[in-house]
């Protein structure tokens, strides 16, 4: 069972997509149930995969693999290798249970083409998915680019007006990049076969291999670098960072809502998940390289100062939402070239936290679209007197998202400008402004909104949310709350795979590879402020 | 050599020789009485003879369809290894394995006729289906250029006569004419330059030509018979600026036929041509190599290849006719493919050909669910496919399988297919000296990414065009059709999900 365990949570949706086939479109109610099924599904087998990773939480390399190298495609060396670290296992709890969270919410949303709208989400999943478990590039990439399809009908289809004009620029934005990925992935192969003698697209091998390429005098820094910049666009399409953006608030403002949730909550991080497996390991020396560096530093401050400027602009609170995702994924990516164990898991950690509040922001502004279908900040006010749980979870969510204590966006940012302090404390003095500006927007955005006499006469009958959706909101909240209070197992769950990737990037960095973090008692009822700092103790 | 044994190793072709006479048999016996039981008596037996056609039409597709398939048993009948004549007839592995690839393209183009109303002549038309295939395997088996010759013009002027089959559409003949003559120039293009090349080798049998070309110095005068043959295959595989036909004919012949353009003659086509210029010319085998362009038949095909690339992906771009769209994107995938053979070597050749058989695949089957959307709506615009997945949803899936396959999307077959060729192509050079050509294929499979989506979104995302009164339901009866295109679409993704099956194949046969 542990040993296919992740092909059982991968294919899951799959199985789901491929029975909906079968089911006649006419019968609707038919088709959202055993949609919800595998979505559920999908969620409870890989709750087994928490105990059995916690025992092995600092055990070394990828848990669970599963393939053999090379056992695929023999004749180029590609393989169906799945495996987890850390990192990797987050992100994919992170997916099953926004995957079923999403698929739930679209209950009502829904309502036209059904059958297929629950195919192309189940297959999405079965795509998000791949790409956090693959361990061979060629597989990794299969998934990566196989996800488009779904997400580019998704948008497509079910999307507000200018949704062609949406789903188009984000397939063409993301192949853009993925093309020169691909190039540069096939010279990594190509040096690898170089230096073995065997062609493999293995991410275990090009790990010894590609980092040698900076250092090689036929290739050069200036060639290496290059091969990171192939990368680098790739991903930062992806997250997306500054320059590359664009395209992110018309996919989210067009999406329907369980696909921005997908969107905010998954497919942003598969950039952020890039840089960490793949751009960091293969190019550790690129990525120490005070002018690479820098611009990745620069840009992420950039994201963060800009989005949040930008959000607090918006009139659309869907477009508010996205751009605060801009503003957020930038603390993402300044942790992860903070190249720090504190930067990078906080970094990881707030991709989680990111995850659940805008997910949770984008269902929450979903739930007043539905009822009232605008997005205009200026139709809406003293929405707390007619829905009143409402009003509350999003205080909650949106406390969340711009990180107050105890809830689990204050640990993430936190932990990062701790990080990059720590490196050089003029970042985290240029990313702070991010955190005042996150809660002018939201607490603006909130007082519009929910306070005050009920300006517009359209919303004094707007029910209050039904028991399905406080359904979806729940596990959220919870989630929320446990970070918040208790991060401590999460940082746990991070420290092997943070530590070996401080570890490759700079050998001999204090406190990466060193004492186990977790052997240093830590207050069980510390907040994570403590906690980090102890953490930084034990590791000098 | 007995005539026993030259029967034995020829006898694939001869089952199909012999398929085609007996299809033209029963078409001309079965079709035309029952043409004549129309005109002459009154209006009840009218509909008798129009059933007997129709069974008379039936019996000759499964005539053809069971020749066909024998003829595949006799394949895997043939020895592993025997050269006839100089070369004249040649069986290896890969002779073998194409020759099979080749009948099951036309198998599937018999299937996708077997409901098309223009088919007045049926037994003439499938027995024509039945000698191109021969001249498709004439060509895939055989290395010695006038015998390639034979297989080109048996197999030109079959599928001319199919391009202009449709004898009540104005177009249909406009496509034959232009084929025909475009082609036969292309043909006069061929033999002059095999001609000059035997002028200067003494010789046609490709092994022989290798070995002379390595001992002498290359003439101009040989030069010019190198670079004219590649001109005439070129037009046969579409490749730009030899490729003004190809929109016309995609466009205005009968679907089969156009479906059999695309596929089969193109496979066939890229075995031949792999074969002249890998073989027979090899040690002028020159390099495209970005800074170290060395003068040969590769910087030529790298040429084609670029321009084919380039101009195929944007012109598609602009068109509004689905046929004419899969033209143009032709045009940009013979360029793909002919990185394999610029590349050369093992790996370069059987990336061409993995190349192509996918994509003679995919065709085989667009092109059936163009024939289908054409019953339905009777015309094949990109507006007649609007809302196709509301109609035919299992039609939708297949067409959407069809294009992101072509798209290069994964898991399907075009995304291994591409990754191979551009794999073989940076492989064949230490430096990766043909990284410009990949980069370009690269930007070009970005670009062609735009007018494929455009086709989905016709299908899945347009608003529902009106139930218009004359729109048919003719699912019930293209069952046959509907079931060959499933067919297709699940090998398209079998061979995305496991192209090894395919690839280990041809990799092995491989000489």
């Amino acid at each position: 069972m542990q040993s296919h365990i992740l092909s059982i949570i991968l294919f899951t949706p799959l199985a789901g997509a491929f029975l909906l086939l079968f089911v006649p479109k006419e019968n609707k109610d038919a088709i959202r149930w055993i949609a919800n099924i595998f979505a559920a599904a999908g969620l409870l087998v890989s709750i087994p995969l928490v105990p059995w990773f916690w025992q092995q939480r600092f055990e070394p390399g990828f848990k669970f693999v599963e393939g053999a190298v090379n056992n695929w495609i023999p004749s180029i060396g590609a393989g169906y290798v799945l495996g987890i670290d850390g990192i990797s296992f987050l992100l994919i709890m992170l997916t099953t249970l926004l995957g079923w969270v999403s698929i739930l919410s679209s209950w009502e949303a829904i309502q036209n083409r059904v059958k297929e709208y629950y195919i192309w989400f189940l297959i999405l999943q079965t795509g998000m998915l791949g790409v956090f478990m693959a361990l061979d590039f060629f597989l990794f990439f299969v998934f990566w680019e196989a996800m488009l399809v779904p997400m580019y009908l998704l948008i497509g289809i079910w999307g507000g007006p200018r949704k062609l004009y949406a789903a188009i620029k984000f397939f063409l934005y993301t192949l853009l990049g993925s093309v020169l990925m691909l190039l540069a992935v096939l010279f990594l192969y190509f040096y690898n076969y170089r230096q073995t003698g065997t062609y493999t697209f293995s991410i275990e091998a090009l790990y010894k291999t590609a980092p040698h390429i900076f250092h090689d005098p036929a290739y050069g820094a200036t060639f290496a670098i290059l091969l990171f910049l192939a990368f680098f666009i790739a991903f930062a399409i992806k997250v997306p960072m500054f320059p590359f953006h664009t395209w992110l608030p018309d996919a989210h403002v067009e999406a329907p809502t369980a696909g921005s949730v997908i969107l905010a909550g998954v497919l942003l991080k598969m950039g952020t998940y890039g840089f960490v497996r793949f751009a960091l390991p293969f190019f550790p020396d690129v990525a120490m390289h005070p002018k690479v560096r820098g611009w990745m530093i620069a840009l992420s401050i950039i994201g963060i100062i800009y989005g949040a400027l930008v959000s607090l602009m918006q009139k659309d609170m869907k477009k508010l939402v996205a751009y605060s995702s801009v503003s957020h994924l930038g603390f993402c990516t300044l942790g992860i070239f903070a190249l720090t164990p504190l930067g990078l898991s906080g970094s990881v950690l707030q991709q989680i936290n990111h995850g659940i509040s805008t997910g949770a922001l984008f269902l929450i502004v979903g739930i007043l679209y539905e009822r009232r279908h605008t997005r205009e900040i200026a139709e809406y006010g003293g929405i707390s007197n007619v829905m009143p749980v409402y009003a509350t979870i999003t205080m909650i969510m949106f406390l969340s998202s711009m990180g107050l204590p105890l809830l689990n966006g204050f640990v993430g940012e936190f932990t990062i400008l701790q990080g990059t302090f720590v490196e050089n404390w003029r970042w985290a003095a240029w990313a702070v402004p991010g955190v005042i500006l996150a809660a002018a927007y939201l607490l603006w955005l909130y007082q519009r909104v929910f306070f005050g006499t009920v300006t517009n006469p359209k919303n004094e009958r707007l029910h209050d949310l039904t028991p399905r959706e406080v359904l979806t909101f729940a596990p959220l909240i919870i989630m929320a709350l446990w970070i918040g209070i208790y991060p401590k197992p999460f940082f746990q769950i991070l420290e092997q795979p943070v530590n070996q990737i401080v570890q490759t990037v700079r050998p001999g960095y204090p406190g990466a590879g060193g004492a186990v973090n977790a052997s240093v008692p830590v207050s069980s009822a510390g907040t994570s402020a403590q906690l980090a700092s102890e953490n930084a103790k034990g590791n000098k | 050599m007995s005539y026993l044994e030259l029967l034995k190793l020829a006898s694939p072709e001869a089952i199909v020789v012999i398929t085609a006479l007996v299809v033209l048999t029963i078409g001309l016996t079965t079709g035309r009485e029952a043409a004549g039981a129309t005109v002459s008596t009154a209006r009840p037996t009218g509909n008798a003879g129009s059933r007997s056609s129709t069974r008379s039409a039936a019996l000759c597709a499964f005539v053809a369809v069971l020749g066909l398939a024998v003829a595949i048993g006799a394949v895997l009948m043939l020895p592993r290894n025997a050269t006839l004549f100089g070369g004249m007839l040649v069986i290896t592995p890969l002779t073998s394995l194409f020759k099979i690839i080749c009948i099951v393209l036309a198998f599937f183009t018999i299937l996708l006729t077997t409901s098309e109303k223009f088919l007045r002549h049926r037994g003439e038309y499938l027995a024509i289906v039945l000698l191109a295939t021969i001249g498709l395997m004439l060509l895939v088996g055989s290395e010695e250029l006038l015998m390639i010759f034979i297989g080109l013009e048996l197999l030109g002027l079959s599928l001319y006569v199919m391009a202009a089959f449709d004898k009540t559409d104005l177009r249909s003949a406009e496509a034959g004419l232009k084929y025909f003559l475009f082609g036969s120039t292309s043909s006069a293009f061929t033999l002059f330059g095999i001609s000059l090349i035997y002028g200067m080798s003494g010789t046609t049998g490709l092994a022989a030509i290798s070995a002379k070309l390595a001992t002498a110095s290359v003439q101009p005068l040989l030069a010019v018979g190198i670079v004219m043959t590649l001109v005439g295959f070129a037009f046969k595989i579409a490749a730009a600026p030899f490729h003004l036909w190809a929109p016309d004919a995609y466009q205005g012949a009968p679907v089969p036929s156009a479906a059999f353009i695309a596929s089969g003659s193109k496979v066939a086509s890229f075995v031949v041509l792999g074969k002249i210029v890998l073989i027979g010319f090899a040690p002028v085998h020159g390099s495209a190599a970005w800074h170290g362009m060395v003068a040969g038949w590769s910087p030529v095909l790298a040429a084609l290849a670029a321009f084919s690339i380039l101009l195929g992906n944007l012109v598609a771009l602009a068109q509004s006719n689905l046929r004419r769209l899969l033209a143009y994107s032709a045009v940009a995938h013979a360029g793909y493919t002919l990185l394999g053979l610029v590349a050369g070597g093992r790996d370069g050749f059987s990336a061409a050909l993995f190349y192509t058989t996918t994509y003679a695949i995919t065709l085989v089957g667009a092109f059936g669910v163009v024939g289908f959307v054409r019953h339905e709506t009777g015309g094949d615009d990109l507006s007649n496919f609007s809302r196709l997945c509301s109609r035919s949803p299992l039609m939708a899936g297949c067409m959407a399988i069809f294009m992101l396959s072509l798209a290069g999307i994964p898991p399907l077959a075009g995304f291994f297919g591409k990754f191979y060729l551009f794999r073989a192509a940076l492989q064949a050079s230490p430096s990766h000296g043909l990284l410009w050509l990949v980069a370009l294929a690269l930007f070009g499979s970005f670009i062609s990414l735009y007018y494929y989506l455009m086709v989905l979104k016709f299908i899945f995302v347009d608003k529902q065009a009106e139930a218009g009164a004359d729109r048919r339901s003719v699912m019930t009866d293209y069952v046959l059709q509907t079931s060959a295109i499933s067919l297709l679409a699940a090998a398209v993704l079998l061979l995305g999900v496991m192209p090894d099956i395919l690839a280990a194949q041809i990799l092995a046969a491989m000489p």
